[in-house]
């Protein structure tokens, strides 16, 4: 166990010769390549911290911007709220004077058309029942209806009541205007002669008369002048029907509708 | 038996002796240099770099990380000295796994040149840093009473390293030699890889000592000082 002093200062030289070259191809760049990866690295980080600001920065101003649209929709939202609240009120007060302007001209023209019905109604029924008594009083007394309305408007004037007579009387006489007579249908000469005679034994005296033929008369004949009115037609007759009727409809829709309105109650 | 591998001489010339352990080392020198130039090569610098770099990379900055932690704040100064010391002896001890190698570090003269190697960089360092007087002044310290005593630390640390190493891998190697002789296969094996470990602990004592005592040196009066305030209140 001895130290070779040769083998000793070889070693020493050897080991310095190893520090050296070892140095030269290991710890230096190895070490430049470690700086520089973390020197890469710091600058990797620092960029994205900076990337990271600059993106933290860009999300505040994208917060306030949405704070501020935010805000601005809920404001716009509230304005366009109230707004149709308006509107909504105005269309609703528009239709309802809409609705009502409608239901008016609706009641008229109901009225107007109900109206009109029923005159055509009186017109055919008056019609009709003309027709039916021309038709009965041919086949019953085989009798003209022109014929028999003469004989009962002649009839008529006698019977009358001394009052009727009198009414007749002042009229007549205190007219100086011709007397017209309307008829429904063209009276023939021995029908007018005897018109005018039962007038002329009734005024006692000698008239003139005026003849005229008004369909709408219905089988009828009417005596007029200025102020008075006397007549006979079909048309009282069915005047007088059609009183009772809608006497008798009232009478019938009353409890009708009494018990609507109990019930309704 | 032959104790060191001083003692197998290849070729021999007056005082000039080729023996196995200056081969040997020539050999580790060898294989150290060609290994770092052919992983240098191709140095990445990008975060994805090859196993080998990343090898490499790890024992130096642990290297670096270690004599950090000692109290050299420059490590980039040292690392050529010490890792080198770390390396050599690391790598010569671990050869040990290949059969009939001889680490040169089982020669007392290779520890003894390293032991030297560290006696001579301890003043070199000490000097570098606070010039001759600064160093030699440390040796004055806490008292001039103290000089012998320091001197003599001085001597016999160096020779505490060399005989602590040699003794330490010489043993190791002569117990797998003698074991080899007279027990079963199985069992030098384990011996071996016990003497891996023994190796590199003892390349890493080796290498943390030197960076001590280097760091003591380094480390000036007032720095001292300081760290004895501290110790004393």
């Amino acid at each position: 166990m001895k130290i070779d002093w040769f083998t000793v200062i070889a070693q020493v030289l050897n080991f310095l010769i190893l520090v050296w070259l070892l140095k030269k191809f290991l710890y230096k760049p190895i070490l430049n390549a470690v700086n520089e990866r973390e020197k890469k690295i710091n600058d990797e980080l620092r960029e994205a911290d900076a990337q990271k600001a600059a993106a933290e920065k860009e999300q505040d101003t994208f917060k306030n911007k949405n704070a501020d649209f935010e805000s601005k929709k809920s404001a716009l939202l509230d304005k366009a709220l109230a707004d149709a609240n308006i509107e909504k009120r105005q269309l609703i007060t528009a239709a309802r004077a809409a609705a009502k302007a409608i239901g008016s001209n609706m009641v008229k023209a109901f009225k107007k058309q109900q109206a009109q019905d029923k005159k055509e109604f009186t017109q055919n029924t008056q019609e009709q029942v003309f027709i039916i008594t021309r038709k009965a009083l041919k086949d019953i007394a085989s009798v003209s209806i022109e014929k028999q309305t003469t004989v009962t408007f002649i009839k008529h004037l006698k019977v009358l009541s001394t009052k009727e007579k009198q009414e007749f009387l002042d009229a007549f006489k205190t007219n100086e205007n011709a007397i017209l007579v309307k008829s429904a249908f063209n009276l023939i000469a021995k029908q007018k002669k005897e018109i005018t005679d039962a007038i002329n034994e009734l005024l006692n005296s000698k008239i003139v008369l005026q003849f005229k033929t008004v369909p709408e008369l219905i089988s009828g004949i009417e005596l007029s002048t200025d102020g008075y009115k006397m007549a006979w037609s079909f048309s009282e007759y069915l005047n007088a029907l059609q009183k009772k009727i809608s006497t008798e409809i009232k009478e019938k829709d009353l409890p009708q509708t009494e018990k609507t309105t109990h019930a309704s109650t | 038996m032959e104790l060191s591998p001083d003692q197998t001489i290849f070729w021999e010339y007056g005082f000039i002796t080729i023996n196995l352990t200056l081969v040997t080392t020539w050999g580790i020198m060898l294989l150290l240099i060609v290994s770092a130039k052919l992983i240098t090569r191709k140095l990445k610098t990008n975060i994805k770099i090859s196993r080998w770099q990343c090898f490499l990379e790890m024992i130096v900055t642990g290297i670096n990380q270690q004599i950090k932690e000692v109290g050299l704040n420059k490590p980039e100064e040292y690392i050529g000295f010490i890792g080198t010391l770390f390396l050599f002896i690391g790598v010569s001890n671990i050869g040990i796994i290949f059969p009939g190698y001889t680490p040169p570090t089982a020669s007392l003269s290779t520890t003894a040149a390293l032991a030297l190697c560290v006696f001579l960089a301890v003043p070199f360092y000490g000097i570098g840093k606070h010039g001759v007087l600064g160093y030699l002044k440390s040796f004055l310290q806490p008292t001039w009473i103290m000089l012998p005593f320091n001197l003599i630390g001085e001597v016999s640390r160096t020779l505490a390293l060399a005989v602590r190493l040699f003794g330490n891998v010489m043993s190791g190697g002569m117990i797998i030699a003698i074991l080899l002789s007279i027990s079963p296969f199985i069992f030098p094996v384990v011996m071996n890889l016990l003497g891996l470990l023994t190796g590199t602990v003892q390349a890493y004592i080796f290498s943390i000592l030197a960076t001590v005592y280097i760091a003591a040196a380094v480390r000036s009066g007032k720095e001292k000082n300081k760290t004895k305030e501290i110790i004393t209140s």
